[in-house]
């Protein structure tokens, strides 16, 4: 078969790419059942009742209610039936499973990198293991871009300031054409990306390969260390940091957040954003030290923290 | 006695200085004319860079440019002032028995800031450039962008006001200056459209100016709006963007769905099917077309909640534009059909709308759209609806009314190769790309896989035949102000005030009051065995 001149069809890579596809097809078969009509009637009148030709013209209706309301009421209910599938499959698409494996990625202009949980780092390829849900948490340097898998049929917006998330489970092994969907300037085009699909031994060959000294959290650690975060969060002159991770957090203007992602990424970069009640305005900004990718680790290894972790911190 | 036609002053400041309608409204045409060509050169530099897949005719930033430009001057200043200004102008007083539009001066006025905005913008677009494309989303055009996005957002915040102005206009002009007897139920459905349209007009394009002031300022004085980096929001840029510029679409589309319904009954010589269905239809997309500005935000990181309830809402608008396809083709159920020009143009409008219209469908469905978005399908779709429908609709308007406005008739030969080009030309060019979006093409590209050539290539084959498609009524319209023969009164034998006045009309357009005491469409409810 010919492929390169012309194929048709994208790739299938997951399971849930089969499930949009079908999807598609079936509001098509839908929608040629009620669009086809209005053409196939357009030629029937075009060509019985064109100017000259002999034809019944008498009784021309004016308006007709019942008609009226059938083909305003058909479709809709139809489209609301497609609708349904659509919005199951969506949610499906927007929900995260529990056990993902997670990805850290951060974008900018114009290169991919990612971060897994073992320390390695990749730009503009992201191997990841077949058969297992892995989570992406996206965060731009700079504009808006979209990580585009085609073959999974996802994409989610990456943005400046805010994590979002994309989540998927590739279900064959291969290389897969990654995008950057929404347009970021100059090398926009050439924003591209690899997706790479490993059988699961394969993936544990290519991470001990890839190995790096450290793991993410070990390398949140150093910077833990290096940044002396410790001397005030570890002595009560700043909130403590053990177990903090997912935990109610109440705040000087009154309010309560969870200590997610985005609650510790912020507390870093825009420390006065969001402040601890009790705790004076001290903590200076770390964004001309820290990029996006430190910053990552850094909340990885907060994450990692057991509530005991500095006994004394009480 | 027949008084002067309202051509009939000669002399440039006879024109620039005119508070008449029907010339303003050529001032327009010929404007808008002016930027569909400068639009259109754009779009064929895009095409025929795409047609290899290294970007090898244009630098990257060439190219964005280019888009850029195309995006900028066919949105503002040829679609969305096309049929309301051009059209809306001549044909509104006209059809409800009006002397002239409620402000004459404001409507001069209007003409002269859409020239200006868009002479400067233009400028600013060939001196500078702009790469940001026409959405000029943030913080890429306000902390990243290079080229002159002040300026040009000065010149699309000045052609702002035309639109605002025009609406005003038209929204005032129907309300109090409608004939003795022509009630609402009684309007021509061109100007349910229009008044529909006038009211998105009036209420949306504030929000553009708005919205495109909060740019410059983070652009000129580092004010956090919307750069995360400033404390602002980049996603409150695209909701503020889009609740203009997805009603904006419904500003493209609903004047040239009233063309439709004028052109189908005057061809078929038979009422509309379903009069109060269509009429009201045109004020429900109105309404409801603000309301679904977030199905463009379902991969931007807005609510999964909110996601599902504006993909709903997009299903609901598309409710009344199904109501106005089915309506049409009832219409022609024993109707005494003559195929000429105009008549071939609307079938265009019908054939590639409801093309767009369904695909539009398609992005509205979440599952779809999160792999759809973004790509060349979305191109594809927005083609179909603002390119192939509402540009059909103009030109069958301008194929129609033609007569009227200059007092000549054109070769109906041309007119209809000129129709059946377009809609050959079109499929050919933007059919491809529904399929190269499905296949995972991202739309605003420079280079692309070279899987996807051959698509790409039949692409722009068809954009060579669309483009000498909508070039070639410049050049038989042109020769038939020299060459045609002189247009009767009323050349398609059509009901409608606009046909009861001289072809061109006088200046004043009725030389006696009107009293209206017929419906719209008064055609003969039985069949006519003998001609007009």
């Amino acid at each position: 078969m010919n492929e390169r001149f012309l194929h048709l069809w994208p790739e299938q890579a997951s399971d849930y790419a089969v499930s949009v596809d079908w999807l598609v097809i079936g509001f098509t078969a839908m929608m040629a059942l009620f669009v086809v009509p209005v053409f196939v009637a357009l030629w029937i009148f075009i060509w019985r009742y064109r100017r000259g030709k002999k034809a019944d013209r008498d009784h021309r209706p004016q308006s007709n209610l019942p008609i009226e309301l059938a083909w305003i009421i058909l479709p809709f209910i139809g489209s609301l039936v497609i609708f349904l599938f659509s919005a199951r499959l969506f949610f499906f698409a927007r929900t995260p499973p529990a056990d993902a494996l997670e990805v850290q990625v951060t974008a900018r202009q114009w290169m991919w990198k990612f971060q897994h949980q073992g320390g390695q780092r990749e730009i503009n390829t992201l191997h990841v293991p077949a058969r297992r849900p892995v989570k992406l948490t996206m965060i731009s340097e700079d504009v808006i871009h979209s990580l585009f898998f085609p073959s999974l049929r996802i994409k989610q917006d990456v943005l400046p300031g805010r994590y979002s998330m994309l989540w998927f489970q590739a279900e064959h092994s291969g290389t897969y054409q990654v995008y950057c969907a929404e347009y970021c300037g100059t090398d926009h085009a050439a924003m591209l990306a690899r997706l790479v699909v490993l059988d699961p031994g394969d993936y544990e060959h290519w991470l001990q390969d890839n190995g790096s000294a450290a793991d993410l959290i070990s390398q949140g650690q150093d910077l833990y260390r290096q940044y002396g975060c410790g001397s005030c969060h570890e002595s009560g002159s700043a909130p403590p940091l053990a177990g903090v991770f997912n935990r109610p957090v109440r705040l000087s203007d009154g309010s309560e957040v969870v200590a997610d992602d985005a609650y510790l990424r912020d507390s870093i970069l825009l420390p006065q954003k969001q402040l601890v009640a009790g705790y004076l305005p001290i903590m200076p900004t770390y964004s001309n030290l820290l990029d996006e990718e430190a910053v990552q680790r850094l909340v990885a290894y907060l994450r990692s923290l057991p509530a005991t972790a500095f006994g004394d911190s009480k | 006695m027949i008084s002067p036609s309202y051509l009939h002053r000669q002399g440039l400041l006879s024109w620039f200085l005119t508070r008449d309608h029907k010339r303003i409204a050529v001032l327009y045409m010929i404007t808008v004319t002016f930027f569909f060509f400068v639009g259109g050169l754009a779009a064929s530099l895009i095409r025929i860079e795409l047609v290899t897949p290294n970007g090898d005719l244009l630098t990257a930033d060439g190219y964005n440019r280019a888009f850029t430009l195309h995006g900028v001057i066919m949105v503002w200043f040829f679609l969305i002032p096309s049929i309301p200004s051009v059209f809306g102008n001549f044909l509104v007083p006209i059809m409800i028995g009006a002397r002239d539009m409620a402000f004459p001066r404001l409507n001069l006025f209007s003409w002269y800031l859409l020239l200006g905005g868009g002479l400067f913008t233009l400028l600013a677009l060939l001196l500078g450039g702009v790469d940001t494309g026409w959405t000029f989303y943030t913080p890429l055009s306000t902390m990243f962008s290079n080229g002159h996005v002040v300026a040009v957002i000065c010149g699309v915040f000045i052609a702002g006001f035309s639109s605002i102005f025009t609406g005003i206009n038209i929204i005032v002009t129907v309300h109090t200056l409608r004939a003795p007897g022509m009630t609402w139920m009684r309007l021509p459905l061109f100007i349910w459209a229009m008044y529909a349209t006038s009211i998105i007009l009036v209420l949306a394009t504030p929000v553009l100016a708005i919205t495109l002031l909060l740019v410059a300022a983070e652009h000129l004085f580092n004010i956090g709006v919307f750069d995360p980096r400033l404390g602002g929001d980049p996603l409150l840029f695209q909701h503020l963007f889009w609740f203009y510029s997805h009603p904006a679409v419904y500003i493209m589309i609903l004047p040239a769905m009233g063309v439709v319904s004028e052109l189908i009954t005057a061809a078929g010589h038979k009422r509309i099917f379903g009069y109060r269905f269509v009429a009201w239809s045109s004020v429900a997309i109105a309404v409801i077309g603000f309301l679904v500005w977030g199905h463009h935000m379902f991969v931007a990181g807005q609510s999964m909640y909110a996601s599902l309830v504006f993909s709903l809402l997009s299903f609901l608008v598309s409710i009344p534009s199904a109501i106005k396809a089915y309506n049409w083709s009832a219409t022609l159920y024993k109707s005494d059909l003559t195929l000429h020009a105009p008549f071939l143009f609307a079938l265009t409008f019908i054939g590639l709308f409801i093309v767009g219209g369904v695909t539009g469908l398609f992005l509205a469905l979440l599952a779809a759209d999160l792999h759809a978005h973004d790509t060349y399908f979305v191109v594809a779709h927005f083609h179909y609806i603002m390119v192939g429908a509402a540009v059909a609709g103009y030109f069958g308007a301008l194929h129609f009314w033609w007569p009227k406005i200059t007092g000549r008739m054109y070769s109906q030969l041309w007119g209809k190769i000129t129709a059946v080009l377009i809609f050959c030309g079109f499929n050919l060019t933007f059919f491809p790309q529904f399929l190269l979006g499905y296949l995972g093409m991202p739309r605003r590209y420079h280079s692309y896989d070279p899987d996807l050539q051959f698509l790409n290539v039949l692409s722009s084959a068809g954009a060579s035949i669309l483009a000498l498609a909508y070039a070639l009524p410049f050049f038989y319209l042109l020769g038939s102000l020299r060459w045609g023969e002189r247009a009767p009164m009323n050349p398609w034998e059509a009901a409608g005030l606009e046909w009861r006045v001289p072809s061109p009309p006088p200046v004043h357009n009725f030389d006696a009051p009107v009293t209206v005491d017929f419906e719209a469409y008064d055609y003969s409810p039985e069949a006519r065995r003998d001609p007009l």
